[in-house]
């Protein structure tokens, strides 16, 4: 059996309204990465997967409610642990979490050390200042970051440095799951690649066990995890490896979220761009049958009916669809013809 | 397809995006010489655009590609007459521009218009979204029209954009998604209908799902109307596939143009080089030894 560093089992959490209604935005997800892997989730803005970055950690704080589901890291279960616990025990060391505007993160009149003694300090608090120091600035040149950042306030560096700063600082304790919540998509190109390429850096040396990488840029997900989980609804409607995903996806809505890639190369040109039309359900009271059939164009009365489980297909592939695998790739086939 | 039936068909399929062959023959619709843009002064003098020339043709799609910095925003703001320009000359539609009065300045906005990235900051918190449009039908001369033509006006380009007239009116801007909003800023600029629409990263703050259907109403507005868009973005797949032609940005000088096909595929500049190598892609691996 290989090794799972992480592992979620039914994971269900809500959001309560003022007026108690309850908003279930990650609806029973279960996933698994193995040592060494990395997980893309993608979807459109909306659909759940900032949501699920939160609750993986376990993290839960008003309006956000845990309802049921397991969470194991390394063979322990963090889920039901309490807010205090979790902040003691698991973030940082277990879990590190780099939001969207993680170069936000930063307090303007700190030192960049102080924040790296702050993280370590509030796990270990007999630690030794000078040693933190020099594992530090170990740790930033390994990375490819100067050590002279250490020793700089958060203004005095571009966004793209603070971006891999923080993503260093957040490693600093080898945690053993990543997530990555857009951790590029406010950064140019540029930058973009130097922050791809300190989180390969810290799967390839080992600071990080596993990775889950969360955009909606999908040439991105394509290039840096192996694996693609599509996310729609707060359900996950698809899964596979992130050449089967673009090359060749099931569910409608993957497939309508792959026809949207844009790319500077020779193929593109030729393609046809599809949009897909509408917006996603409201979640206060969600579709009766698939959450998708709205707006899917091969919708069927059968589709309306009950609830859609996950079905697997080419062995290691799951989808969410009322369609026969042979079925929509008939259908697709003649779409493209 | 027209526009009506356009609002038939929900699902919204691009096709490719038609290149225009025959540039060189088309009227001017705006150009350029030596226009430069610098701030400050002594010292702390910025040279944001730098002698920067250039030629946009009727009915042309051109993008302007460059980094955070480059002077691609400046330079579409003296394009619009929003800041002054340094020294240059820019002349539209062959005549050069006279913007020296309020008068005159407003004149010029009837030929020229923009989408700006950020839809949420676009308009007046106070207006109703009705207000919005009937502003552009009166800004055009329709002052005069009978209700009931301003309205079917008004549901004309709302159906131009996919968004429902009917269920608009009495509300806000901010009531709506950051998608809508963009789609409502250019139901604005249907009804105005410019000579040149300056589109400013219209979809960068838009997920990439609904970025299609931007992107194909840009292509329907020049397509049946005949607007020459010039299209701003660091994006340079995204220039690749809309655009006719391409102008790469550095430092506040054009360093490569020329059309899609030829800037894409065959850059000469190392700048518009790294910039192709630094996006993620599909069908070639990605180099990340190169950062």
């Amino acid at each position: 059996m290989s090794n799972k560093v992480l592992e979620v089992r039914g994971l269900t959490t809500k959001y309560v309204t003022r007026f108690r209604e309850n908003i279930y935005a990650v609806d029973n997800v279960s996933l698994s990465i193995e040592e060494g892997k990395s997980l893309g989730i993608a979807g459109e803005s909306g659909c759940g997967k900032s949501t699920l970055a939160l609750s993986l950690m376990g993290y839960y704080f008003a309006p956000l409610h845990y309802t049921s589901g397991e969470i194991i890291i390394d063979g322990k279960n963090i889920s039901g642990m309490k807010p205090d616990e979790v902040r003691k025990n698991v973030l940082g060391n277990e879990i590190a979490y780099i939001p969207q505007a993680a170069m936000n993160a930063l307090n303007p009149t700190r030192r960049i050390r102080r924040f790296v003694e702050d993280v370590i300090l509030a796990h270990d608090p007999k630690a030794n200042k000078k040693q933190i120091s020099e594992m530090a600035e170990a740790r930033f040149a390994e990375l490819g970051l100067p050590a002279s950042v250490l020793d700089r306030h958060p203004v005095e560096l571009s966004g793209g440095m603070k971006q891999r700063t923080v993503i260093a600082i957040s490693t600093i304790l080898k945690p053993k799951v990543l997530i990555a919540d857009e951790p590029s998509s406010a950064l140019d190109v540029t930058s973009q690649k130097m922050v791809i390429k300190m989180l390969r850096d810290l799967m390839e040396k080992g600071y990080i066990r596993a990775m889950i990488f969360i955009t909606h840029e999908l040439p991105l997900l394509y290039n840096v995890t192996d694996d693609i989980m599509v996310m729609y609804a707060g359900q996950i409607v698809e899964q596979g490896t992130a050449k089967q995903m673009v090359f060749d996806p099931i569910h409608p809505y993957s497939r309508g979220l792959m026809r949207s890639i844009i790319v500077p190369e020779e193929g593109t040109r030729g393609h046809k761009l599809a949009a897909i039309p509408g917006t996603p359900p409201n979640l206060k009271n969600p579709p009766q049958g698939c959450r998708f059939a709205d707006r899917c164009q091969y919708v069927v009365p059968q589709c309306r009916v009950s609830a859609i489980p996950m079905i697997t297909f080419d062995n290691t592939r799951e989808y969410r669809c009322g369609h026969a695998v042979q079925h929509l790739r008939e259908v697709y086939s003649h779409d493209d013809a | 397809m027209t526009m009506h039936d356009a609002c038939a068909v929900d699902q919204h399929l691009t096709l490719a995006p038609k290149r225009i062959g025959d540039l060189e023959n088309r009227p001017l619709c705006l150009s350029g010489k030596g226009v430069t843009k610098v701030f400050g002064t002594g010292a702390k003098q910025t040279v944001a655009v730098d002698h920067v020339d250039f030629a946009f043709h009727e009915g042309e799609l051109v993008s302007i590609v460059g980094e955070s910095g480059s002077g691609k925003t400046t330079l579409a703001k003296m394009l619009l007459g929003l800041i002054s320009v340094t020294q240059g000359e820019i002349c539209f539609q062959g005549k050069p521009r006279d913007i020296s009065t309020s008068r005159k300045k407003r004149e010029y906005w009837k030929g020229i218009q923009a989408i700006f990235q950020d839809p949420f900051s676009a308009f007046n918190v106070f207006n109703k979204i009705d207000t919005v449009l009937l502003d552009c039908i009166h800004m055009t001369g329709g002052r005069g029209l009978p209700h009931a033509k301003k309205v079917e006006m008004m549901e004309e380009a709302c159906c131009f954009v996919n968004l429902k007239y009917a269920e608009l009116t009495n509300k806000y801007p901010f009531e709506l998604s950051g998608g809508q909003m963009q789609r409502l800023m250019i139901a604005r600029v249907f009804l105005l209908k410019p000579r040149i629409l300056v589109a400013d990263e219209p979809t960068s703050m838009i997920d990439a799902c609904s970025r299609a259907t931007i992107l194909d109403m840009l292509l329907q507005l020049r397509d049946e109307i005949g607007m020459t868009i010039l299209f701003i973005t660091h994006d340079i797949g995204l220039a690749y596939y809309i655009s006719d032609s391409v102008y790469i940005m550095e430092h506040g000088k054009i360093v490569e143009q020329g059309t899609a096909d030829e800037v894409i595929l065959t850059p000469k500049a190392p700048y518009t080089k790294r910039l192709i190598s630094d996006v993620p892609k599909i069908y070639e691996p990605w180099d990340l030894t190169t950062v």
